[in-house]
């Protein structure tokens, strides 16, 4: 039986890059990246869990890291924001969010985005309406929306076109 | 905001878990975290240890089980399971649109029916629809297990007839019957707020069409989940008419017991009780009828 501890050491790959680190059992994921890391692209928000500005991946799921711990995440596979560009290219989904003018102010941007990737992980094609509804949990206090939805639409579209020359290409190799 | 400082341990079995709480009378048990963590950064629960069951094996499940007439779900069930799940969608639509009207979907990535239940919150949809089903609760501790209905659980709010050293590890439905359908209304003024109201439905039909079962749950309608008992009893051996459904959500609404605050006024609140068990009970009916 594990004897319960007021810190830890723990292990997570974030954007691809391995981390080891005691910390301290109370310590909220959110503080980890930021303050741990110095990974500072993810945002607090309300800190309630209600706006969102703190999404990240955790082993393929987006959630809201000021509401987890980050000893929860021991042995977890992390994307933020950080990870999104590769190689100086924009990732499709920042660049939709350029493209359509998806933000004014960008403070929820990082989680938005985070949000999006996650959602088009698991459906390439969204609906608008399903676009709205899985975005429904991260706040935009600037835009209304309507951009962000077409920034993602722009950015799913970029996916699926890459997706489909790199199994062409895949497919002639 | 951040917790007041406490110990940790991520367990790896029911047995440690069970070991832990017994050793430790006022740890608490962490699982979606989505209701506990923000209480902690609160500083409104300070509990000096947390045992972490997310890393126990095989307690993430939902089936049904022929043997004991159940659906069994496990105590890592999350919302969004129920939400992705072709079986929860087709012969338990209640326990659907329940999952989908929680929190956004971030909170459902995480959060977990089995936690829910346990947190005793009257505001948790969880429990609504489940006093509806008839659910019942699957409580491990030092002696065993027991099974309890989970119209027994709640004594108070956020208070359960649990002891501090039983984990909540198995929720159990009965079986969908044929000619049977339920449904979940919830009304919330945005996304991720608490119900103003929600009302969980499920009724059973004999072959003639009448009325064999029904059961109505209230979220948010009193200080714990409340059992609409005289509405069930109503319905039962009555014909699935109108007048009889409009009778059915008056007396849900005797059976309420809502206090007013931000989300509106009493006579509001048991207005809408009314309004939404009448609307619960005819998706409920249409869909016990063999449509959607």
């Amino acid at each position: 039986m594990p004897e319960p501890v007021l810190r830890t050491t723990i292990t997570v790959n974030v954007n691809g890059q391995p981390h080891t680190a005691q910390v301290e059992a109370r310590l909220l994921l959110v503080h980890f990246l930021r303050e741990t890391l110095n990974l500072t692209g993810t945002h607090i928000g309300c800190d309630a869990s209600n706006c969102g500005a703190c999404t990240v991946i955790v082993d393929r799921q987006a959630v809201k890291s000021c509401t987890m711990l980050a000893v929860e995440a021991d042995g977890a596979y992390i994307q933020t924001i950080e990870g999104a560009e590769q190689n100086n290219q924009l990732h499709p989904l920042q660049e939709g969010f350029l493209m359509e003018h998806g933000l004014q102010c960008g403070f929820c941007t990082p989680g938005m985005i985070m949000t999006a990737t996650a959602l088009l992980a698991n459906d390439p094609s969204p609906t608008e309406a399903e676009i709205r509804r899985g975005i429904s949990g991260n706040l935009c206090r600037c835009t209304g929306y309507v951009n962000i939805v077409k920034a993602i639409q722009y950015g799913a579209a970029k996916l699926r076109e890459e997706e489909a020359v790199s199994t062409r290409e895949a497919t002639h190799a | 905001m951040i917790p007041a400082s406490f110990k940790y341990a991520a367990v790896q079995s029911v047995d440690e878990a069970v070991g832990l709480l017994s050793d430790h009378a006022d740890a608490k048990v962490l699982a979606g975290g989505h209701s506990l963590l923000p209480l902690m950064k609160l500083r409104l629960a300070n509990p000096p240890v947390l045992v972490d069951i997310n890393r126990i094996p095989d307690l993430n499940y939902i089936r049904e089980d022929p043997q004991v007439g159940r659906l069994r779900i496990g105590a890592l069930a999350r919302h969004v399971d129920f939400e992705n799940s072709r079986l929860i969608k087709d012969r338990y639509p209640m326990l659907w649109e329940t999952a989908r009207g929680i929190g956004d979907p971030l909170v459902r990535n995480r959060g977990t029916l089995a936690g829910s239940v346990a947190h005793a919150d009257p505001a948790s949809d969880w429990p609504a629809a489940l006093f509806a089903a008839n659910a019942e609760i699957v409580a491990t501790g030092p002696n065993g297990q027991r099974v309890v209905p989970i119209a027994q659980l709640y004594v108070g709010i956020l208070t359960t007839s649990l002891t501090n050293d039983e984990l909540v590890t198995e929720v159990r439905v009965p079986l969908a019957r044929p000619r049977s359908g339920s449904a979940y209304e919830k009304l919330e003024r945005k996304v991720g707020d608490y119900a103003v109201i929600g009302v969980g439905v499920m009724v059973s039909l004999n072959e003639a069409g009448s009325i064999v079962t029904a059961g109505i749950g209230l979220c948010n309608a009193g200080s714990t989940t409340i059992k609409a008992t005289q509405a069930e009893a109503f319905l039962v051996g009555k014909p699935p008419a109108p007048d009889n459904f409009n009778e059915a959500a008056r007396l849900a609404m005797e059976d309420s017991d809502p206090v007013e605050d931000d989300r509106g006024p009493v006579d509001y609140k048991r207005a809408m009780v009314r309004e939404l068990t009448r609307r619960a009970l005819m998706r409920a009916l249409d869909r016990a009828r063999g449509a959607s």
